[in-house]
């Protein structure tokens, strides 16, 4: 099976940080499939399902965060989690 | 289980440790296993860092759930988040594999995390590293078995023994506190008294089931668990009656007289800061006793020079020009500090404790003195040496704190000298007290009766002999009646000066100046008010 990918730029103030984290890989944990986070389009890849994994990344604000994924719901859970980090991980309640 | 059996009425008979009655719910905290675990077997620690994490994550939801703001709820759902990841506790299981204890492997695990956050550029990544630390702490708690700090409001806590920490952590406003060790001199109870918190002690808390309603009967010292209806009802009353004489104590002010005309001052012991709160100054006669090791406790680190001198100047501020006795660190005995007090210490109240301690560690000991100094220029400040015993060793002090002065006055700093006085609590320094150069007396009661009579305070078997004996009402007159003729203060700031039975020995010796836990100031100033001298 191919990797999807997908990539979006992340501008929240903080970057990759505690609730962006939470928010982000409870989001991914949601989907079947296997999802990798990276900072740059060839890795290194991190289990976006991972909160220790994926802050310890460091992402900083305006980082390009690239995702692939493996599985059966790979196409939706891209969609989902570019939504998430495009929409500033709804941080605006 | 027969239901009508678990629930039927239950009376414990324990030893009263502090007067009160409370009503609520029994909270049973596991028992404090011992951290020398090295003959468990590989699955057991395993098996215990799972329980361990299982009940972190659970006492976190709950805290979640109570968080009451978006920031603590974000904080906490963080924490839950990294427990929730196998990633996280991987690396110690992987450590207890290879023949670790759960403890150690679990902190290795996390170090390694802590300090990649430690060293991040941006700001915000290195805070994390506090989250992680606090998780640290969290699973290491459950894994000694110590449960979580935060206990619930109201509720009768029953436990083996409590640290002063976690005593001082909990909210405890109706609530009670049952123990198996401690007695009524012990550290706990002392702080359970200054805050009114009812408490008993010597009792087999494991006989005792979470979540059962019970009564405990401070003045008795018993338990009553599974009340029937007509027991709640009397004990109901006496709570009512007991809020409503607390109240009307705190609002009995100004000066204390005996029934003769004489005055006598009542100043209070505190630990800190927060019992200050919502006490006026003008209701006391000043601060007789700053136990400043509290300070000193249940920390990571030993706190600055700057952090001293800024509570020290706050309890200052607070008393308004009355006088305020901050007693030098007194460490040991009961009072262990990591990384200061000896461990092992065949004997610590006959070892390396106190006024000893502070002479062995001079930067720890010169810190607080400098703290001290400066404070001195804010208010009517004394400084106080506990466990003195030989006269060299106050003398020695005030070298130590002339040289702080003098450093202080080169850096170009604000200080002075404030009096320097000795706690009398060693038996061989109420002896010769004519031998010390110190500027006022205060009797630490509580080391006195159990060095007099050779009986340890926390043995309950003792009770008996740990008592205020003749020997000890004749060694207070000593010390009073010298310290009278040299023009000196003498006051008694142990428990003995705040229990309304003792007062009028007390007044019997000469004693003029009590220091009593603020929880005492009504039933003690009543107690002096009816004193119309020594019965012929």
């Amino acid at each position: 099976m191919n990797k999807l990918r997908a990539s979006v730029l992340m501008r929240h103030e903080v970057g990759l940080h505690a609730r962006p984290s939470v928010k982000l890989t409870k989001l991914a944990k949601a989907f079947e499939s296997r999802i990798d986070l990276g900072l740059s389009p060839d890795g290194p890849w991190v289990d976006a399902k991972s909160i220790v994994k994926v802050m310890a990344t460091k992402a900083p604000k305006d980082s390009t965060i690239y995702f692939r994924a493996e599985g059966s719901d790979a196409k939706a859970a891209l969609e989902a989690l570019v939504t998430l980090v495009d929409g500033d991980f709804q941080d605006g309640r | 289980m027969d239901d009508r059996t678990r629930r039927a009425a239950q009376r414990i008979e324990g030893r009263p440790a502090v007067p009160g009655i409370a009503l609520g719910p029994l909270v049973r905290l596991a028992p404090a296993k011992h951290e020398t675990s090295q003959s468990r077997t590989v699955a057991e620690e395993h098996r215990a860092l799972v329980d361990a994490l299982l009940a972190a994550k659970t006492a976190l939801t709950v805290l979640a759930q109570h968080a009451g703001d978006d920031d603590a709820e974000a904080i906490l759902s963080f924490q839950i988040a990294l427990l929730e990841d196998d990633n996280l506790a991987e690396p110690a299981f992987a450590l207890i594999a290879g023949g670790e204890a759960a403890h150690g492997a679990w902190s290795t695990a996390l170090a390694a995390q802590i300090a990649s956050f430690d060293d991040a550029d941006d700001a915000y990544f290195r805070a994390r590293a506090s989250d992680l630390r606090d998780l640290r702490d969290r699973v290491l708690r459950h894994l000694a078995g110590e449960a979580d700090q935060a206990l619930p409001s109201g509720a009768i806590v029953a436990a083996d023994d409590m640290p002063p920490s976690m005593f001082l952590a909990t909210d405890w406003r109706d609530g009670g506190l049952v123990l198996r060790r401690g007695s009524p001199s012990s550290h706990v109870a002392i702080l359970a008294r200054s805050r009114g918190v009812p408490m008993i002690v010597g009792v087999d808390v494991d006989r005792l089931e979470n979540g059962t309603d019970a009564v405990l009967d401070g003045d008795a010292g018993l338990l009553i668990v599974n009340p029937d209806s007509d027991t709640r009802a009397v004990y109901d009353q006496r709570r009512a009656e007991q809020s409503k004489a607390r109240q009307a104590m705190t609002s009995f002010k100004g000066p204390v007289l005996t029934a003769t005309g004489e005055l006598v001052q009542v100043m209070i012991n505190v630990t800190g800061l927060a019992e200050l709160e919502g006490l006026d100054p003008s209701h006391v006669d000043g601060i007789g006793l700053m136990r400043t090791e509290f300070l000193f406790q249940g920390r990571e680190k030993l706190p600055t020079e700057e952090e001293q001198y800024q509570i020290y100047k706050r309890m200052l501020e607070w008393a308004a020009g009355k006088p305020v006795t901050i007693r030098t660190l007194d460490a040991g005995g009961d009072k262990p500090i990591a990384g200061l007090t000896q461990q092992g210490d065949i004997n610590p109240f006959l070892g390396v404790r106190g006024v000893r301690l502070s002479l062995r560690h001079l930067d720890v000991f010169r810190q607080q003195l400098r703290a001290l100094a400066r404070a001195a220029t804010v208010g009517n400040l004394k400084v106080m040496i506990p466990m003195v015993t030989v006269a060299k060793e106050l003398d020695q002090c005030r070298v130590l704190f002339e040289q702080a002065l003098e450093a202080l006055h080169r850096e170009g700093r604000h200080a002075k000298m404030p009096p320097l006085g000795m706690m009398v609590e060693v038996p061989a320094a109420a002896l010769t007290i004519e031998d010390f150069n110190a500027d006022f007396f205060s009797i630490g009661s509580n080391d006195l009766i159990q060095y007099v009579a050779a009986a340890s305070r926390d043995e309950p078997q003792l009770a008996d002999l740990a008592q205020p004996s003749r020997a000890v009402f004749n060694l207070i007159r000593h010390v009073v009646e010298y310290a009278d003729g040299a023009g000196r203060e003498a006051s008694l700031c142990g428990d003995l000066a705040g229990d309304p039975e003792q007062v009028a020995a007390l007044l019997d010796q000469g004693l003029r100046i009590f220091s009593v836990a603020p929880g005492a100031l009504g039933p003690v100033r009543a107690a002096i008010a009816r004193y119309a001298g020594p019965v012929a």
